[in-house]
């Protein structure tokens, strides 16, 4: 199954926490945000929101700016 | 203006919002916000593949000081709309300093995508602080669309030439209700006390004191002229004159 991660075409499955899971070492990671296909994913969902083919996933966090 | 900012009902403990972007080493930042006791610092969002940015947002819980994340980089309603949500997911806060920039050059903010951004995050419930041009009537648009502030730019992100137009800065003074925040632009303490005695509620800074030879010093310097600014626009300066007007008496003097 191919998905868009952060602008990078990955083979994944599973949910959003275990794309976290993978990227991260964590399946909750603290002060991240996901949205898949340009909707927010709850933190609460993540262990249960399904990843399917051709999704767009943008996982972001806070970083210096002004 | 009274002692106290509020911003939609809720009272900031400094008139000086400092911007965290540039700061060539993040170890510093616990110091520069001691120094600018800011009433709000602001963050970016973007992709990551890691769990920390180096401690940032660590640094700022420590603090204790209110986060506010920014919308920078967005071109388009429709990206700044997706990071607005994204902040608010990952930092619990519906505040949001709201940027759509007109393109990668300038930096000028897009007038159009910024009130159609605007108003979409006023609907979804955000509190909307939009970073905008220093224009009367787009800062009216601006807060008919439900704005709790406006962020007249004084010169270019980054730029530090100070206020390059202070007239227009106080025709958006003039034009809205809500506080007025100076954003982008100051350079040096002088363009923040400028800010203030033009009326704004507050001053936005960042990159004036994140590269500046001493960040901790340049934080300091701002604070004290914000303060000073606040306090001589209070006080009601005298007016320009062209003349000379003696404060000594005239009367009285020998030969």
């Amino acid at each position: 199954m191919k998905i868009t991660v952060n602008g990078e075409q990955m083979e994944v499955g599973g949910t959003v926490a275990d794309l976290l899971e993978a990227r991260t070492g964590d399946r909750r990671p603290s002060g991240i945000a996901v949205a898949v296909d340009e909707e927010i994913v709850p933190r609460d969902d993540w262990a249960r929101w399904p990843l399917q083919d051709g999704h767009v996933v943008e996982i972001v966090m806070a970083v210096q700016g002004g | 203006m009274s002692g106290v900012l509020k911003i939609a009902g809720r009272e900031l403990s400094s008139r000086l919002f400092l911007g965290t972007g540039g700061l060539p080493n993040l170890a510093l930042l616990p110091d520069v916000i001691d120094a600018a006791e800011p009433g709000l610092v602001t963050v970016s969002m973007r992709r990551t593949s890691s769990t920390s940015a180096g401690g940032l947002l660590e640094k700022l819980r420590a603090a204790e000081v209110p986060i506010l994340p920014n919308t920078a980089g967005c071109l388009s309603a429709r990206e700044a709309v997706l990071t607005a949500e994204l902040a608010r997911e990952a930092l619990e806060t519906d505040w949001v300093k709201l940027e759509v920039i007109g393109d990668e050059t300038s930096l000028m903010p897009d007038a159009v995508e910024l009130v159609d951004a605007a108003e979409q995050l006023v609907r979804k419930g955000f509190t909307v602080l939009p970073y905008a041009t220093d224009d009367p009537v787009l800062a009216r648009r601006l807060e008919d669309a439900g704005c709790a502030a406006v962020m007249p730019l004084g010169s270019p992100i980054g730029s530090g030439l100070g206020i390059l137009n202070p007239h227009a800065i106080e025709a958006v003074v003039a034009a809205v209700s809500v506080p007025v925040v100076l954003d982008a632009g100051v350079g040096t303490a002088s363009d923040a006390a400028l800010a203030m005695e033009l009326g704004c509620a507050a001053v936005l800074a960042a990159t004036a004191v994140t590269r500046a030879d001493d960040p901790v010093g340049m934080a300091r310097a701002l604070r004290l002229a914000v303060e000073a600014g606040h306090a001589a626009r209070g006080a009601g300066r005298i007016p320009r004159q062209a003349v000379a007007r003696a404060s000594s008496p005239m009367a009285g003097r020998i030969a």
